[in-house]
């Protein structure tokens, strides 16, 4: 049979042809359509996709940034960088994890304590994250480590570097303390979110902090190829990191520990000022505790320690205490009564003991009186009775103006430390606003001699001191050693050109009342503080009297040597107010419990002939200031003053660099 | 009849042997070594186990075509329903005793190979119908019995599969079975009427598929949805082929492959790999092997004198099309992800027999170009 040739045969061979010839257009049609695809993926959008392969298999790791240093001004560093041996394991090349960190444990000995916390670390983190086993593992260890290496596959012992403060507790208050970066660290704070890597190290208070930005430095950043599960394959790139800026303070390491010495086993501060250029030469804050501590965790023990310590050492007491200045406010009290020619030079007061006003008593702190005395002898003597008299003259906001003017109620640092207090130098009309009340007259006369309200910082005091030292000018407390500020020869002529001004143009003067404008804006910089600068060296002359003629409160710890005297003034703040009955049992100091006591303040400057620094002293419930704070001076001034030369030495060879 | 046996005995082995198509078998060659190299690529530049397996494959298979070619295109046309049939019972066995992997039972285990009956009916169905219509008259075709025979028959394997379940091969067995259907005449309005059903019923059909599969086909219309889940697949796989650019990364320099970006790497998305390291060239070079191949194989179909071989050549280049684009197309984002091979180009031994046998009754068909059987 033949059937190629019958005719439904031939038409259906035409049907399929004729179907298949359609398809195969069809199918033309569509691999044209997968050509254009692909040309729109491969040709129009290469570069696209390029960068989303890149961003697949380019992976980069942040190595922790150096952190900066900190050098005193003789260039010691006071927080350096350690090298240590720590110990990395990287989970994704372990293969029986259990085995091996007990294996770990064994050679460096780990207590089971923190081998739990390694493993839940461990299990948090993505397995090709480095896992710190030991961020400071001993020389042993270390050895012993390299030693079983072989044996160990993923385990990498790393040499690193860590913070370290080589004069431990003096430095504490003033540097801070680096610990680990918190989430709320990396919240605040921009720069640390950016650079941050695990186990990175941030301050949490102190300059450490407040400078975190210039001193935390760059990573350094490794770039991988990593495949998708995030394995390192090979190394692509690697950056070198940056260290961060190192920076210079004004202080003195040597005084700075000398004021460690003298505030030992109490609770206290010291701060040494430079009265023309505003270097801070030593703050201290006692007790103290060693920051080093913190730095890989601090242990309970020791936490518990410092925050049960009644002396409370994690206060910064140099700008974060606030205490009532006592007798140390008198020379400004004086100031304020002589510039607003409340009283002469020459006014007497006769001091009994006490004084009636207002129905009320108010005590000298001599039982027996003074007797006749003028300003000179009052501020000399420290009269209670006098400065009652003299201020109810004067009133609280003649004090407020002066005072503020001078640096008190207002932060000593603009922006370096954010935990400084303001203090709190009332005048009625903050009375008004703060408590609702009125002003009470006998309010004035505790605030003349530095009690009631009135809240002071020790470095406020200092400041006081220095700005009253140099003659009555406004300068630039700094700790921060920046080579483009004005030097000693430089001030001091800038000063006297002011002061001619003054002297020439009266105008100027109404410039400086506003105290507003006096105390905060850097533009009144060595600018005279005073009306009349016989009026200051009236009051700095009477301190003088105070700490180097007889009856002067603080006589004993006077130095004669006319190379190291110095001035100063006397202060015993009340905590408590003092009843009749216990004023008549007049107690000694130790039939007091510790937190009645009166709090001992001292302000001096020195050398009495050409001063240079100003000094500030409290003891907190340490007494009568006379007893227990002026003595320190005495053992502190000398050094301070012995260290000048050679301070003078590198501001020399500063500015020789400079030209 | 007589003449017929008259005429097959005069074609001796080397005229046999002379009328084989050449450009066909060096087209199929290459892309045995062009798939062979890329699986070595797959396990970045060594010679593992797929490739190995790959390569053994490709060259049995490929070995055992050129024999089965010689065999008389009427054995192909006598066995054709007992080919249906026997990868029918396959496919029943694998449904009750096969071999589970990845959550579908798709394999049967036979000792030697692990045979993926559903591959192999991809090719059975076309065997299948080029006879069934090789026998009818034109004039019937669209006769309601004409209809529902084949319908039936392809109606079976594809809901047997769909249960394994595998929606890309039954998805692909119906394709080549509709093609077959349409190509031998049944009448066009049944085809737009049932697609027309399809669609309404489109809503009730999803409803039944798995979740998987209903994730897959919103994952196409939108693969951000879910970028590291169901969408990964096929961001990895635009990535791969659009970083490729004109010339591609270079030979195993694909890093979208060889760091594991790339999912099912030899199987599915072995054209990703291709594409990545090869290039808009390459791909396009690729493209152009299997348009040859196809054409090929057409011309064969439209030069054949033997209805049977003439619809089976036609049908099998246009279920090698329908397979090429589908997964193409599918790799470059154009369709949801279904599984479905790149023939001869992708692992896996059954589509690889499958592939094979088909392109046996090819040559078949070539070698008794002038036989008109039956």
């Amino acid at each position: 049979m033949i059937s190629g040739g019958s005719d439904t045969s031939y038409r259906k061979q035409s049907v399929v042809n004729r179907r298949m010839f359609i398809l195969s257009a069809a199918k033309l049609f569509v691999f044209g359509g997968i050509v254009a695809k692909l040309f729109s993926l491969q040709i129009n959008q290469n570069k696209k996709y390029l960068t989303l392969s890149d961003k697949n298999r380019l992976r980069e790791w942040k190595l922790p940034p150096i952190r900066g240093d900190f050098q005193d001004f003789f260039g010691n560093t006071i927080a350096g960088n350690l090298k240590v041996y720590q110990l990395h394991i990287i989970p994704e090349q372990v293969e029986n994890f259990n085995n091996l960190i007990i294996r770990v444990k064994d050679i460096i000995d780990l207590d089971q304590k923190s081998l739990n916390k390694i493993i839940k670390k461990k299990n948090s983190q993505k397995p090709w994250e480095t896992l710190i086993v030991s961020e400071n593992l001993t020389w042993d260890q270390f050895v012993k480590i390299n030693f079983y290496l072989h044996e160990l596959s993923g385990v990498k012992p790393v040499l690193s570097v860590a913070r370290n403060y080589p004069y431990n507790e003096n430095y504490t208050h003033l540097l801070g303390y680096v610990a680990q970066a918190s989430s709320s660290d990396l919240l605040k704070n921009e720069e640390i979110k950016k650079k941050h890597v695990p186990g990175l190290r941030v301050g949490k208070i102190g300059l450490e902090k407040s400078l975190e930005n210039y001193l935390i430095g760059m990573n350094g950043v490794q770039r991988y190829e990593v495949n998708a599960y995030g394995k390192r394959i090979n190394q692509i790139d690697h950056i070198e990191g940056k260290k961060g800026q190192s920076i210079k303070l004004t202080v003195d390491t040597k005084i700075q520990q000398r004021c460690n010495e003298l505030l030992k086993d109490k609770a206290g501060s010291i701060s040494v000022m430079d009265i023309f250029t505003g270097e801070i030469l030593a703050m201290h804050s006692s007790p103290s505790f060693d920051p080093n501590l913190f730095l890989y965790g601090i242990s309970y023990e020791n936490w518990e320690n410092i925050l049960n310590d009644p002396k409370k050492p994690l206060i910064n007491r140099s700008i974060t205490g606030l205490y009532p200045p006592g007798s140390t406010i008198k020379p400004i009290v004086a100031l304020s009564a002589l510039e607003n020619n409340i009283i002469s030079p020459k006014f007497k007061v006769n001091c009994t003991g006490k004084i009636e006003m207002y129905g009320q008593t108010y005590n000298c702190w001599k039982k027996k009186g003074h007797g006749i005395v003028n300003l000179r002898d009052a501020l000399k003597v420290s009269c209670d009775t006098f400065f009652y008299e003299m201020s109810r003259r004067l009133g609280v906001d003649r004090l407020n103006e002066t005072a503020k003017k001078f640096g008190l109620g207002n932060k000593v640092f603009r922006n370096i430390f954010n935990e400084e207090k303001v203090g709190l130098v009332p005048s009625t009309e903050w009375k008004k606003n703060a408590l609702g009340k009125s002003w009470v007259l006998g309010e004035t006369l505790i605030t003349g001699i530095g009690q009631g309200y009135i809240q002071t910082t020790p470095l406020q005091l200092c400041l006081m001191t220095a700005q009253l030292a140099n003659g009555g000018f406004k300068i630039y407390p700094k700790i921060i050693v920046n080579n483009n500020d004005p030097t000693f020869s430089e001030i001091k002529s800038k000063m006297s050109e002011h002061l001619e001004k003054k002297i020439q143009g009266p105008d100027f003067d109404d410039a400086l009342l506003d105290s507003r404008i006096s105390s905060s804006k850097i533009g009144n910089l060595y600018k005279p503080l005073f009306r009349n600068q016989e009026n200051v060296k009236f009051v700095l002359d009477a301190m003088f009297a105070s700490t180097n003629e007889v009856r002067g409160t603080s006589y004993s710890s006077r130095i004669k040597e006319k190379k190291y005297q110095f001035a100063g003034k006397t202060g015993t703040s009340q905590v408590k107010r003092i009843t009749d009955a216990q004023r008549e049992l007049d107690l000694d100091i130790s039939q007091i419990p510790y937190k009645d006591r009166d709090h001992a303040l001292y302000i001096a400057f020195g050398p009495y002939k050409n001063p240079r620094y100003a000094i500030s002293i409290l003891i907190e419930h340490g007494g009568s200031g006379g007893s227990a704070a002026a003595p320190l001076a005495k053992k502190l001034f000398k050094l301070v003053i012995d260290r000048h030369d050679q301070r003078e030495k590198i501001k020399k060879s500063n500015n020789n660099l400079k030209i | 009849m007589l003449q017929e046996t008259a005429l097959s005995g005069q074609i001796t082995f080397f005229q046999k042997l002379r009328s084989l198509d050449y450009i066909l078998l060096f087209c199929i060659l290459i892309l045995g070594l062009v798939s062979s190299l890329s699986m070595y690529s797959t396990e970045g530049g060594e010679i593992l186990y797929h490739t190995k397996s790959h390569v053994v494959r490709f060259l049995v298979f490929f070995s055992m075509m050129l024999i089965f070619s010689f065999v008389n295109l009427k054995f192909w046309h006598s066995t054709g329903y007992l080919f249906y049939f026997v990868v029918l019972c396959l496919l029943i066995w694998a449904s009750l005793y096969g071999v589970k992997a990845s959550g579908s039972q798709r394999w049967v285990n036979l000792y030697f190979i692990n045979l993926q009956p559903s591959e192999l009916m991809k090719v059975a169905i076309i065997i299948c119908f080029a006879k069934y219509y090789h026998r009818t008259q034109i004039h019937v075709v669209n006769n309601f019995k004409n209809l529902i025979v084949p319908i039936i028959v392809l109606i079976l394997p594809i809901i047997l599969v769909i249960s394994q379940p595998d929606l890309g091969t039954s998805i692909l067995i119906g394709l080549s079975g509709l093609v077959v259907l349409w190509l031998s005449g049944v009448n066009v309005k049944y085809f737009i009427y049932s697609s027309l059903i399809l669609l309404i019923s489109l809503p009730f059909i999803i409803s039944f598929l798995k979740p998987y599969q209903k994730l897959r086909i919103l994952t196409f219309f939108n693969p951000d949805r879910d970028p590291l889940g169901a969408g990964y697949q096929i961001i990895q796989s635009k990535i791969a082929v659009g970083s490729g650019g004109l010339s591609g990364k270079g030979f195993l320099k694909g890093t979208q492959s060889y760091l594991d970006f790339l999912p099912e790497k030899h199987t599915d998305f072995i054209f990703t790999l291709f594409s990545e390291e090869h290039g808009f060239i390459g791909s396009v070079l690729l493209l152009l092997l299997y348009a040859i191949i196809i054409y090929r194989t057409a011309r064969i179909g439209a030069s054949s004198r033997s209805f049977f071989g003439k619809l089976f050549c036609y049908g099998f280049a246009s279920s090698i099309f329908i397979f090429v684009t589908v997964n193409m197309s599918m790799v470059l984002g154009l369709l949801p992800i279904v599984g479905s091979p790149l023939p001869i180009m992708s692992y896996g031994g059954s589509s690889m027999l499958a592939t094979m046998i088909g392109f046996s009754v090819v040559m078949s068909t070539k070698i008794y170009q002038k036989k008109i059987i039956a």
